[in-house]
């Protein structure tokens, strides 16, 4: 874990005294919302549909357990008891009072956390892989880089005012979990000849107009890496529209004027970038590297785990991940209880993942971009007593990747920019497919629901995807089928009409009929439509 | 019907104006008629809410409706946690 040093510290604590300052003249009418509306956005503070909403930044989505703790005793004190993890492995207040919010961030900056450059046209938080430092097939650890990404975007005099704003991921495995080509830069660490580099793609992303990020970049050493993401950064500023915020975001900038156009531009920025001396010495990056060290796993440990118990042997075959250290495992916390609402998690919840955190994994935490939490380093020998303590907190759901690890945005119900309710329908779909031999037997089926199209659900990259949109004022449900947020990423496709809230559970369960009767032996539901297309199901839904 | 709402400024939560001051109670929203943008610019000076608007509502026997979704769900509350809601026995799908 990265610690802070007394310059991250003064910083973020000045900042939190500068918003108290801010808070207290609005509260005493000295400065209007709209001149403060661009204050507290910047420090995460958005004004949602029932109260204000602080989204707290959760770098690249790791967490010690002190800092859950402070997640949990905010929920507390702050809120109501509960919060939100979200797609962009951060964590959501949805009840939060302005009149409190100075002392929340304080309480925050304590444990080394805030919601700075968590909104605004910035650089937000870097997301990575959950099992970064874990994985088997990673080539480097990319937690390192994504901090040296952090500490070169925060604050950042010249990127703080973008176009639009800017999502960067920061992966080290061929498998992607992260939805690496859907951010505004992607970038995959890989090993070529023995160097460390790195394979850069830029323009993709979600909402109104979905694209995939196409590779601008075959490779760039390390040593490299941040002055020709600087570069990158720095030809979108120059040229990325402010005129229509529609068509502001880089995406967009590549798409039309070329990924050959565009990369050419950057190259010649990045040959002046790299004069220019930002790319960090050796020592600082050795720092850096150092907090991300390996935990001082025991050798010799058993790899076998006792599955006398069914229903621990189940949660072990669908929750728990292969680690690249004998005798430890990755174990998964599923936060998508059947007819819950995804991605939320009371207060006592938040507390006892932090304290199996720290009795079973090293003290480490990750957010999912799928909103589960991953125990990274979890001796298999511990994997029982652990099951058994997430099972007493109703943590041991054992659905992930399956049709009811769904993830939802927080939709119409507390988001003022939806047009349709999203966890509805989610609880619903989960419900349907309760029975746990059920979706075992569908395997892998991510299933995405956005409440608006700007897709904080990542519906277009799900199996299956629904889009809720406003009909003349009544809720209605798109379905997207073919989305994949994976390494083998591609955009759903809109499959017809849309259909009501009952509707689309019994279009989804359909699809589900047709992927039984057609898969052959290995096919997820994904490679199954892929193979026969979108008629049958078409015939089966609409039919 | 027409109906002023907004957010409190210091906590956030919804508020209804019921004539003379914001209230959470949507049942005690007054019709302001074609008075809302004057009452909304001296409330604006006073600076007690933020974000108002005028909302199109109907009169039913429960009380003022929005006809709008989006406004019934913020008179309700999350329709997920009726728990929190400090209207919840608003009907959210018919208007």
């Amino acid at each position: 874990m990265y610690q802070y040093d007394k310059f991250d510290q003064s910083a973020v604590d000045a900042r939190v005294e500068e918003f108290r300052d801010q808070v207290k003249r609005r509260l005493a009418g000295e400065i209007t919302e709209d001149q403060f509306k661009p204050l507290r956005l910047m420090n995460g503070l958005y004004l949602q549909l029932h109260a204000y909403m602080l989204r707290v930044a959760v770098p690249y989505g790791t967490l010690d357990s002190r800092q859950m703790h402070m997640l949990a005793h905010i929920a507390r004190k702050y809120d109501r008891g509960y919060g939100h993890f979200t797609t962009r492995q951060n964590i959501q207040y949805n009840w939060i009072k302005l009149e409190e919010c100075a002392d929340l961030l304080a309480e925050l900056a304590s444990v080394e956390m805030h919601a700075i450059q968590t909104s605004g046209n910035c650089i937000r938080n870097i997301s990575s892989d959950q099992f970064a430092g874990a994985a088997a097939d990673e080539v480097a650890d990319p937690r390192p880089w994504a901090e040296l990404l952090r500490q070169w975007s925060s604050f950042h005099p010249e990127f703080s005012y973008l176009p639009r704003k800017f999502k960067i991921a920061v992966i080290a495995s061929k498998e992607d979990r992260a939805a690496m080509r859907l951010h505004d830069i992607g970038l995959e660490l890989i090993m070529r000849d023995g160097v460390l580099g790195a394979k850069v793609f830029v323009g993709g992303g979600m909402g109104r107009t979905p694209m995939i990020a196409p590779e601008i970049k075959d490779f760039i050493r390390a040593e490299d890496l941040l002055s020709y993401v600087e570069a990158c950064l720095r030809v979108y500023n120059r040229y990325g529209r402010r005129d229509n915020i529609y068509k502001a975001r880089i995406k967009i900038l590549v798409h039309e004027i070329g990924a050959d156009a565009y990369r050419a531009q950057v190259e010649e920025e990045f040959a002046h970038v790299k004069t220019l001396g930002i790319d960090p010495p050796l020592a600082e990056l050795e720092r850096i590297t150092a907090f991300f060290g390996t935990p001082a796993f025991e050798t010799g440990i058993s790899d076998t785990v006792d599955r006398a118990d069914p229903d621990f042997a189940v949660w072990l075959d669908q929750n728990v991940k292969p680690h690249k250290q004998a005798g430890y495992a990755i174990a998964n916390i599923s936060l998508k209880p059947i007819g819950g609402i995804p991605g939320d998690a009371s207060a006592d919840q938040i507390d006892v993942m932090a304290t199996l955190a720290k009795h079973y994994s090293f003290d480490e935490l990750r957010v999912t971009h799928a909103q589960n939490i991953v125990l990274p380093h979890v001796a298999k020998r511990d994997l029982y007593a652990l099951w058994q303590a997430l099972d007493a907190a109703g943590l041991a759901n054992a659905n992930l990747d399956l049709i009811s690890d769904i993830i939802a945005c927080p939709g119409l119900d507390y988001c003022s920019l939806a047009n349709a309710r999203s966890i509805p329908v989610a609880q619903k779909i989960a419900t349907r497919f309760a029975s746990a031999e059920r979706q075992r037997d569908l395997g892998e089926l991510k299933l995405k629901i956005s409440g608006c199209i700007n897709a904080c659900g990542h519906h277009h990259a799900g199996h299956i995807g629904i889009l809720g949109v406003d009909k003349k004022g009544v809720e209605n449900y798109q379905l997207t089928f073919g989305g994949s947020g994976a390494e083998d990423v591609s955009i759903g496709k809109i499959i017809g009409p849309g259909f009501d809230e009952d509707g689309v559970v019994d279009a989804v369960e359909k699809a589900t009929d047709v992927y039984k009767a057609l898969r052959t032996d290995g096919e997820r539901f994904l490679d199954t439509y892929r193979r026969v297309g979108l008629d049958p199901f078409k015939e089966a839904i609409y039919g | 019907m027409k109906l002023l709402t907004g957010n409190d400024l210091p906590t956030g939560d919804v508020v209804w104006w019921t004539g003379k001051n914001w209230s959470l109670h949507i049942a005690e929203a007054v019709d302001v008629g074609d008075a809302g943008d004057a009452i909304l610019l001296v409330e604006e000076d006073a600076r007690r809410v933020n974000a108002s608007y005028i909302v199109d509502a109907a009169m039913t026997p429960q009380g003022p409706l929005p006809l709008h979704i989006k406004d019934r769900v913020r008179a309700a509350g999350p329709t997920v946690r009726q728990d929190l809601g400090i209207n919840p026995a608003i009907n959210i799908v018919k208007a």
